[in-house]
């Protein structure tokens, strides 16, 4: 492990370890509890991979009534316990404590209700993303939001990280899809929270469950809203000879009124190391490259791909291919889809950056992220969706050079403090987790982070539900319940009264 | 008569909660006053008035985002967006008229407070889904921000959104930035003369799952159609089943021939065209056939398709006029006399599948007596309890304003 530290396991727990694993075999019959380290190695990272834990034990269990029982347990033996999806979290959301309770939620994997009337959804939260798509294709409906790991994530912890993809500049992140949840809180308590019906009622805590990192409840069932297939879509593949020519064409399709069905953008080094990996007939000379993808009505989609390209042209772009065929529209995703790895290939070592800016601050921070790049003596590929300032610079690295790991890691942090310097925020969709803990007060005061806080004193008093992520500093629920005000002197006399 | 106190910026705005809690005296959070007959009344001796709290910050149209702060007039913000050709997509309701005041009034920060959403709500969400990021300050008296300007954020737990339909019992606002949308060019509403009842649902929900994009189905039923008529909206007398069409002029026009494919057979249809069709769907939305009487108004929000069984449930017990929005899922009851029928129409709600019932137009002591607001299931009251006292400790924003 590098720089960040993770809270020092309590060596009491520890002590009790054969005490509690036998308690919760009572809970969780079978196979649903592991403790011998060769299997457990297979949970002691994310996709986070630099940072690696083993955790106390890791159980499974296969009912509500199990995670209730877990839950409960581990609250009254003070117990930490680690939600976990399909482990696929980039920002080490899903990382073991060495001192706590791996909670893998996969053998929540039934598709439990399909409603197309009201055009909704009942999953259990160990469906993968695609799955939800799958189960009602044949019916014309898909689930919008599509994070690039969509055919491995969870949709537990989609919630959990109010995960995106390229659909959601037009059709909204995961927050905006789910419409009702079944949650256990850490007492053992079960809740629902909204269901089929739009609103749901009373404090949006249905908000406040997505993007919570695991901290405030384990999510047991999800109530997912659906959509009906657009019926057409096509895109178009837009080069130009800078970024900032590229960005400018982004802000001046919206400005036009035009929400695309997707718009992303890739820098030089990323259409290279795509185009070399899938031949997507990507312009290898342009600076950078723009997918526009329309969807809607026929009509409605040639009349607006019309009006993109008039855009395209008035901004210097040096090609322009708009697809003919559905086979075409997705090659031209097809390079997009794999920068990942792509990158990869051109480099032993990357991370993945996650860090949001406003559209028109782009050409600056472009500017100013080759200075850091300079400074860092690292390279750094970009891949942005571009409709909604999201970046994701592919920090490049060897991490069998010494030092350029640390290295890769400042790199990542300043071009974060960046996003937030020009009014942007430290994470788009890969969430704060640990990777990005210790930079929160980059972005908030301290009573802007003791008022989060206290919103997770509210779920989890004993603060026992995935420790060491998304905040800096522990602060005690006691601690941060006090209050500092001077009583009786009589107070603004300036505020206007009447 | 209670201490109205008015601040100018944010740190009066601290000043006041602060001395409040510490002081023990609960504090009255009003905008412009536009929802004062909505809700439960507040137990409070002292005002706490925003409206001097007001004007857009940052207004940037290719940006699509508006940052104001609280008190500013909701129609100051509207008249910006007009100007730019943009709007609010999730198309507050105004509850003015139906609750026997001016329409146009009420401030972003009521809105916010409110989680205010019109007949739009049901393609591009409510408020909730379009706030961005927050300035407010805690009942403790400790000013915070939270979310930022930015569409895409997950850094921090979502407390704009959590905020959202809060009343004002958790923080007060004083900042608030929004993502606001362009305007569509054109819009018609495709109507369906004839079908009522489970055959209108089920038109409602073919057009709903069909491709053609309708941004608002609406069911009225023939009394409430021959009101909206009378008021001088293209309707006649008869069941009226209005499905909105918005977007650029040509796929309005297709969206509009392909809704007459699909639905064509069921019954008659008329088109209505732009300024037409954008009155009559404000008329739906603000609630305009109940506008004037003095009946009691419940809005009760149920699955889609529920909409129509649930009324048929609750008139065995209640006689009531209704009419739907949201394609069924959002139901505007109103029952004359004095008696809500409060447990009725929960109960009706509860035999259909679930949903919740709000009280919005009745007199103080009958909005005292009842729950306004859906009573809540034990763990999940107590876990609201939980919160509202990290927020607000000694109780001092807007008591008793969602539950007793
Ligand atoms: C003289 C007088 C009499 C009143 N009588 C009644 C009464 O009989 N019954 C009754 O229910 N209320 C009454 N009120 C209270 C007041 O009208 C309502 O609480 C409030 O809804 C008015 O705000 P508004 O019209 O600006 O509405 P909105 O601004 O639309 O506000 C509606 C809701 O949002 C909250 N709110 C507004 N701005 C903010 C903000 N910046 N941050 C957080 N929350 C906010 C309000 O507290 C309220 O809950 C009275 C107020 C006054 C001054
Ligand atoms: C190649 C690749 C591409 C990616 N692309 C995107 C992208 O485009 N957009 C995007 O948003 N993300 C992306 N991600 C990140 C990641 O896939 C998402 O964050 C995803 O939502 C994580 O889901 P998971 O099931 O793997 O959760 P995990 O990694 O297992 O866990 C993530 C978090 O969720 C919590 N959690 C999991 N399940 C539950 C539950 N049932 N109840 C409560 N908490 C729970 C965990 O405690 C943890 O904090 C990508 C990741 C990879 C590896």
């Amino acid at each position: 492990m590098t720089g960040i530290a993770m809270p020092k396991p309590d060596g009491d727990v520890l002590a009790r370890r054969a005490e509690i694993v036998r308690a919760l075999r009572a809970l969780v019959p079978g196979e649903g509890v592991i403790d011998a380290e060769v299997e457990m190695r297979a949970y002691e990272t994310d996709a986070l991979t630099a940072y690696r834990q083993l955790p106390l034990v890791v159980v499974l269990p296969e009912t509500v009534e199990q995670v209730a029982a877990v839950l409960r347990y581990c609250h009254e033996n003070e117990v930490k316990v680690v939600p976990r999806g399909a482990g696929t979290s980039l920002s080490g959301g899903a990382l073991p404590v060495g001192d706590g309770v791996l909670l893998s939620m996969m053998k929540f994997n039934q598709v439990l209700d399909i409603d197309p009337d009201n055009r909704a959804v009942v999953v259990q939260p160990g469906v993968t993303n695609l799955g939800i798509t799958r189960a009602v294709e044949h019916l014309g409906f898909y689930y919008a939001p599509d994070p690039s790991s969509q055919i491995a994530c969870s949709i537990g912890g989609n919630i959990a990280e109010n995960s995106g993809g390229v659909h959601c500049l037009k059709y909204g992140l995961t927050t905006n899809n789910v419409l009702g949840l079944e949650m256990v809180l850490v007492t053992g308590e079960v809740i629902r929270l909204g269901g089929k019906h739009l609103d749901s009622e009373g404090y949006d805590l249905l908000a406040l469950m997505t993007g919570s990192e695991g901290l405030l409840g384990v999510v047991t069932e999800v109530t997912v809203r659906i959509l009906q297939k657009p019926e057409t879509a096509r895109a178009a593949l837009i080069g130009f000879p800078t970024s900032e020519d590229g960005g400018q064409c982004v802000a001046d399709i919206i400005g036009a009124g035009i929400i695309p069905g997707g718009m992303e953008m890739m820098d030089e080094l990323a259409i290279n190391a795509a185009e070399d990996f899938v031949d997507a007939g990507y312009p290898r000379e342009a600076g950078a490259l723009l997918i526009v993808e329309l969807d809607g009505p026929e009509a409605e989609v040639d009349h607006l791909l019309g009006e993109v390209e008039a855009i395209a042209r008035r901004n210097k772009a040096t090609s322009l291919r708009v697809s003919t065929s559905e086979e075409e529209r997705l090659t031209f995703w097809a390079g997009r889809k794999a920068a990942f790895p792509a990158v990869g290939r051109i480099s032993p070592d990357y991370l993945c950056m996650d860090g949001t800016i406003p559209r028109k601050a782009l050409p600056d921070v472009l500017t100013r992220m080759r200075a850091l790049g300079e400074k860092h003596g690292l390279r750094c590929a970009n891949v942005f969706h571009a409709g909604d300032g999201n970046l994701h610079p592919l920090i490049l690295y060897d991490a069998n050079q010494p030092g350029q790991l640390e290295a890769a890691e400042a790199f990542g942090a300043d071009i974060l403090t960046l996003c937030v310097e020009f009014g942007g925020v430290l994470t788009g969709e890969h969430g704060v987790g640990i990777e990005k803990r210790d930079l929160m007060p980059e972005m908030f005061t301290e009573d802007d982070l003791k008022q989060q806080q206290r919103v997770k004193c509210a779920f989890d008093p004993k603060q026992l539900l995935n420790p060491g992520k998304v905040f800096p500093v522990l602060h005690r629920c006691a601690e941060l319940g006090r209050m500092h005000v001077h009583k009786g002197q009589l107070p603004f006399p300036d505020i206007p009264r009447f | 008569m209670p201490d109205t106190f008015k601040p100018r910026t944010a740190e009066e705005t601290r000043d006041a909660v602060q001395w409040a809690s510490a002081e023990v005296q609960p504090l009255e959070v009003v905008g412009t006053g536009s929802k004062r007959a909505l809700g439960r009344p507040v137990q409070a001796g002292h005002v706490l008035d925003l409206s001097a709290l007001s004007g857009i910050e940052l207004y940037e149209p290719a940006e699509l985002v508006l940052t104001a702060l609280a008190g500013t007039p909701l129609a100051e913000i509207e008249a910006a967006l007009e100007a730019h050709d943009q709007e609010l997509a999730f198309d507050p309701i105004d509850y003015g008229p139906l609750l026997g005041r001016p329409a146009g009034e009420g401030t972003v920060g009521g809105l916010v407070a409110c989680n205010l959403a019109g007949s739009k709500r049901l393609k591009h969400g409510a408020a909730r889904d379009h706030i961005l990021g927050i300035e407010a300050v805690s009942g403790r008296g400790e000013i915070f921000k939270s979310g930022g300007r930015v569409v895409k954020n997950v850094t921090g737990y979502d407390l704009p959104r959590a905020l959202t339909g809060s009343w004002g019992t958790l923080a007060v606002a004083t900042k608030i930035t929004l993502k606001v949308q362009p305007r569509a060019q054109t819009e018609a509403t495709f109507v369906l003369t004839g079908p009522a009842g489970a055959e209108a649902t089920a038109a409602m929900t073919a057009a709903m799952g069909s491709s053609a994009e309708v941004s608002a189905a609406a069911h009225l039923p023939a009394g409430i159609a021959a009101r909206l008529a009378d008021d001088g909206h293209p309707l006649a007398d008869g069941p009226a089943t209005l499905l909105r069409l918005e977007g650029f002029g040509p796929s309005v026009d297709y969206r509009f021939e392909a809704l007459k494919t699909l639905l064509g057979g069921r019954g008659g249809v008329v088109r209505v065209d732009g300024d037409a069709s954008r009155a009559l769907w404000r008329a739906v939305r603000d609630v305009r056939p109940f506008v004037g009487a003095d009946t009691l108004v419940w809005r009760v929000s149920v699955a889609p398709t529920a909409g129509a069984t649930f009324l048929a449930d609750l008139a065995e017990t209640v006689a009531h006029e209704a009419y739907c929005d949201w394609s069924g899922g959002l139901v505007w009851v109103s029952i004359a006399g004095a008696d809500p029928c409060a447990n009725a129409v929960r109960d009706s709600v509860a035999r259909v599948g679930g949903g919740h019932a709000t009280l919005i137009r009745a007199p103080a002591p009958v909005r005292t007596s009842v729950p306004v607001f859906q009573p809540q299931a034990e763990p999940l009251a107590a876990l609201s309890a939980r919160l509202k006292a990290q927020f607000d400790p000694h109780g001092v924003l807007n008591p008793g304003r969602m539950g007793s």
